[in-house]
């Protein structure tokens, strides 16, 4: 890997210096790498669906000149032989294109001097260990889902000097278990080391889980429920925020779901607390112009909106303070903050009500009013007085969150989980999102 | 390229049963303007192979972005070696007839084509948009966007295929987002990024856009006085641009021959639908006929044949409401053993193909537009999704739209703002009481439909006439 990162590496700050010797004395530029070899098998009923392999890279290349902008994509190869020149035409196909576009009064320079390089090594499985190692401890259950592993690049350098380079070798199993009547139960089990003992633990744990889901799912009526949603299920939750949230763009241009907070006419629970945190290491602290997050950035502190995420565009535009926030003002390394249920005392808490493990398919019914709908899916059950009773038959939830965050939230464990966020289109995602459980009252079910 | 890609594949030394190379190559422009503003200026190009190689039954993959010999061999002899670590645990051993030789062509239909506006022409249509969506102050935010794609694909195989498509497409995008005090509505050219085609500028510059730009601006604004859709069960009539979203996520992804099979029960979900059902379930009322139709002129997802060599035809998948196919090419078709479409399709040149919806229609009935509305005596008429979430059997759904209009005695009238709806896909297709005719069918699409594992977002089209549903639960927003 250390060679394979290292002759990248290289290719890379050559195709900057080229970029850098062509430019003219009135532009700018930013130019950033993502990359990724990986392994894909995928499965189903315990055996291989498809498997294969990926070896992508595309570099995208901003030029800006005048307070005008345009940005080029193209693949990067590594090979020099055929990304220089293909740099020199993108440069060329930008010029043409800049100087016909309108002026961008809020264009932000590339400024600055950070640089970064961070480089994990990792110890993964060879394509002809994935389906050997991992079938045979599954072999006699019903497991569906996706293996994923290999190296992946984020890079960016700039007219102005600045460079970084994360480099990271991983893998992530996002898989399912299933019962003969279509009952499931999630998991996650990721890393950069192939731990075989680890991950026979996990499937173990999922077994037990499994074993709850033997008898027929209960019918449950629509209508509000005491509920405690694990941590799989709030960081789907969370994913809703950089959807219309914690963006001040979006707030500014009325698209915010975090208005009523931000116009002072609404709070949340004392108990709950979001923040950035960078600590994790998992995903780089660099955005699109090389600015570097700070570790930490609270967002909702004790219930108060204190900071919404700021691009420097952004901050231009409005007149604010860029703190760090990419160009589309998500979160990237989110976490809650935990609060003071143990597990042991997560089903005497709930008493009775719903426990539900995961969430899914979720959308805003009200944006403004915080409103969102979904369902709940895998291991979901109905608990009477501190005991699981049954798995439920799926349902549909529509709450507000200015509710379940709000003066709905009972309880938060003292516990975080991380929910690696496994999502791959077009290119394999990288962190996720640290999270606890929570026990809330009257969650809306309405079908 | 087809004979480079043809002198590739002979130059391969790999064992194998079967050996196909895919190559795609695609520049795309997305230009939007905010405000007045111009946000977004990106050309993105990408180019690779798709090495697919079928050993032992077992089909292994390798896709790089390298077109050298060299690089090529590596990711077959790669693919060989995935196909052999895994051809033990097979799921089901692929037929080599799952993958037929074809010889084809297949361009998109195009009037204009994109340079026919240089990129100062495109921006400056693009912000007198916004400038004519803000038709007031309370218009806090306008947006316009256009993407053209031009995107080919060549496909040879060791039986013999030699294979190209090259589609031109174009997606359009414009909204005006009003507010007053906590009251948001936004209202857009029929749902998000709903008008996708394939073709050019003409799509663009349509003879009704300007109407159409003020239409929206006003009608955000109206949303802002509008009262709340009211809570009942009643007559629910849709618009083409709803039926969109109503037949992709009830209709079309239910039918996914994979879902159905349990390779997506990990990410997307499976299906209500069982492998027994077709050829007898009564999927709706007998006024619903949904056909796959890779024929239709412009319609987003056309093409020739699909990314495993299968040639594309129109089929019906649902006939006066009795399902008759599923959604799936004929590695799906084996495994199943029932009927499917030439629909298995991959996202790009660095993704294996899947089961994928193509261009899915619910055809005409009877009745014009006014017809239609006559005959409801109270009922809500709604426009363009906002919002969309079903369950991971394709069952349970909640649905939203920009804008409603209640029917009172056979008449549109009030405006209502935040119109949602909720149902169960059996019941609510068997409720389908009436389907406009041909002149009220309206086609759009999405570039945005997600499934698989590696994930893929992939284009589908969906042309639908007015319909309408008996008994449905309707609400508005609020917390």
């Amino acid at each position: 890997m250390t060679k394979t990162v290292s002759f990248l590496e290289s290719s890379f700050d050559q195709l900057v210096e080229t970029i850098a010797d062509q430019l003219k004395p009135d532009e700018h530029f930013t130019l950033s790498l993502n990359s990724e070899q990986s392994q894909f098998t995928r499965f189903n009923h315990a055996k291989v669906r498809q498997t294969g392999s990926v070896n992508d890279g595309s570099l995208s290349l901003t030029l800006m000149r005048d307070q005008r902008s345009s940005d080029h994509q193209f693949p990067f190869t590594g090979d020099l032989e055929i990304d220089r020149p293909r740099a020199k035409t993108a440069l060329e196909a930008l010029r043409k294109d800049v100087s016909q576009l309108p002026v961008n009064p809020y264009l932000v320079l590339p400024s600055g001097n950070a640089t970064s390089q961070e480089i994990y090594t990792g110890q993964l499985l060879t394509i002809d260990e994935v389906v050997p190692t991992l079938l045979p401890v599954v072999a006699d259950l019903d497991f569906t889902g996706l293996y994923a592993a290999g190296l992946m690049i984020r890079a960016y350098a700039d007219s102005v000097g600045q460079k970084h380079w994360f480099a990271t070798e991983s893998f992530s199993l996002d898989y399912s278990l299933f019962t003969p009547d279509g009952q499931a139960v999630k998991g996650t089990f990721a890393g950069d080391r192939w731990d075989q003992s680890a991950y026979a633990t996990k499937i173990q744990t999922s077994r037990q889980q499994l074993d709850r889901l033997s008898q027929p799912p209960k019918s449950i009526s629509r209508g509000s429920y005491r509920t405690y949603l694990a941590p799989a299920a709030i960081a789907e939750l969370v994913y809703m925020l950089s959807w219309g949230g914690v963006s001040e763009s979006s707030f500014q241009q009325g698209g915010s779901c975090l208005g009523a907070m931000r116009r002072g006419e609404k709070k949340l629970s004392p108990k709950f607390t979001l923040r950035e945190n960078f600590r994790h290491g998992l995903v780089p602290r660099f955005n699109e112009l090389g600015e570097v997050a700070p570790l930490d950035l609270s967002i909702v502190e004790e219930g108060e909106l204190v900071n919404m995420l700021i691009s420097s565009q952004t901050a231009k535009e409005y007149k604010l303070v860029a703190n760090g926030a990419d160009q589309g003002e998500t979160l990237r390394s989110p976490e809650i903050a935990p609060g003071e249920l143990s597990s042991e005392q997560i089903l005497a808490t709930l008493g009775t009500g719903l426990y539900l493990s995961n969430l899914h398919y979720l959308n805003w019914s009200d944006r403004p009013t915080g409103r969102i709908t979904g369902m709940t899916r895998y291991a979901c059950f109905w608990v009477e007085e501190g005991e699981i009773v049954a798995p439920i038959e799926n349902l549909r939830f529509d709450d507000s969150f200015y509710q379940f965050w709000g003066e709905n939230l009972a309880a938060l464990t003292n516990f975080q989980e991380f929910i690696p966020d496994v999502g791959t289109y077009e290119n394999r995602n990288l962190g996720g999102t640290w999270v606890p459980g929570m026990i809330v009252n009257d969650f809306t079910y309405t079908l | 390229m087809i004979v480079e890609l043809s002198n590739l594949l002979s130059a391969l030394n790999v064992s194998a049963d079967w050996i196909g190379l895919r190559a795609t190559q695609e520049a795309s422009t997305h230009r939007t303007v905010r405000d007045g503003i111009p946000e977004y200026n990106r050309t993105t190009t990408t180019q690779g192979i798709m090495v697919e190689v079928l050993v032992n039954g077992q089909i292994g993959y390798a896709a790089t972005n390298l077109l050298t010999l060299e690089s090529v061999q590596a990711a077959a002899l790669t693919a060989q070696r995935q196909a052999i670590a895994a051809s033990e645990w097979n799921i089901h051993p692929t037929p080599l007839s799952a993958r037929p030789k074809v010889v084809e062509d297949y361009t998109s239909p195009i009037l204009k084509p994109f340079d026919a506006l240089t990129p100062g022409e495109i921006s400056e249509i693009l912000t007198k948009i916004c400038q004519t969506l803000k038709v007031s102050d309370q218009i806090v935010q306008t947006s316009a966007t256009a993407i053209v794609t031009e995107t080919e694909t060549w496909f040879v195989s060791s039986n013999g295929s030699e294979a190209h498509q090259k589609f031109w497409m174009i997606s359009t995008d414009y909204s005006a987002t009003a507010q007053e005090g906590a009251i948001v509505q936004r209202r857009s050219n029929n749902g998000g990024l709903a008008h996708c085609y394939q073709g050019g500028i003409e799509h663009l510059v349509t003879p009704d856009l300007w109407q159409r730009v003020k239409q929206i601006g006003d009608q955000a604004i109206e949303l802002l006085t509008a009262e709340e859709c009211p809570t009942e069960t009643t007559t629910l009539v849709l618009a083409p641009d709803q039926m969109l979203l109503q037949i992709h996520e009830s209709v079309g992804h239910p039918l996914e021959l994979d879902r159905i099979l349990g390779d997506e029960r990990n990410y997307a979900g499976g299906s209500f639908i069982k492998l027994e059902d077709f050829g007898k379930r009564v999927y709706g009322s007998p006024l619903m006929n949904i056909t796959f139709d890779p024929t239709v002129p412009g319609e987003f997802a056309s093409y020739r044949f699909d990314d495993t060599g299968t040639p594309a035809t129109r089929e019906y998948l649902i006939k006066e409401g009795t399902l008759m196919r599923g959604v799936g090419s004929l590695e799906s078709q084996a495994r199943a053993g029932v009927l499917g479409v030439a629909s298995t399709r991959a996202s790009s040149w660095n993704r294996p193909p899947i089961d994928r919806m193509g261009n899915l229609n619910l055809e005409p009935g009877s009745g014009s537009f006014e017809e239609t509305i006559t005959s409801v005596d109270r009922g809500i008429f709604m426009e363009a999704n906002r919002s969309w979430s079903i369950d991971d059997q394709r069952h349970k759904f909640q649905f939203s739209c920009e804008y409603g209009r209640l029917i009172e005695q056979g008449k549109l009238t009030k405006t209502v703002r935040n119109p949602n709806y909720r149902g169960v896909t059996p019941e609510f297709w068997g409720s389908l009481i009436k389907v406009g005719d041909r002149s009220t069918w309206q086609m759009y699409g999405t570039p945005f439909c997600g499934k698989g594992e590696p994930n893929q977002a992939i284009r589908v089209g969906h042309g639908s006439p007015i319909a309408v549903f008996a008994n449905v639960e309707v609400f508005g927003g609020g917390a």
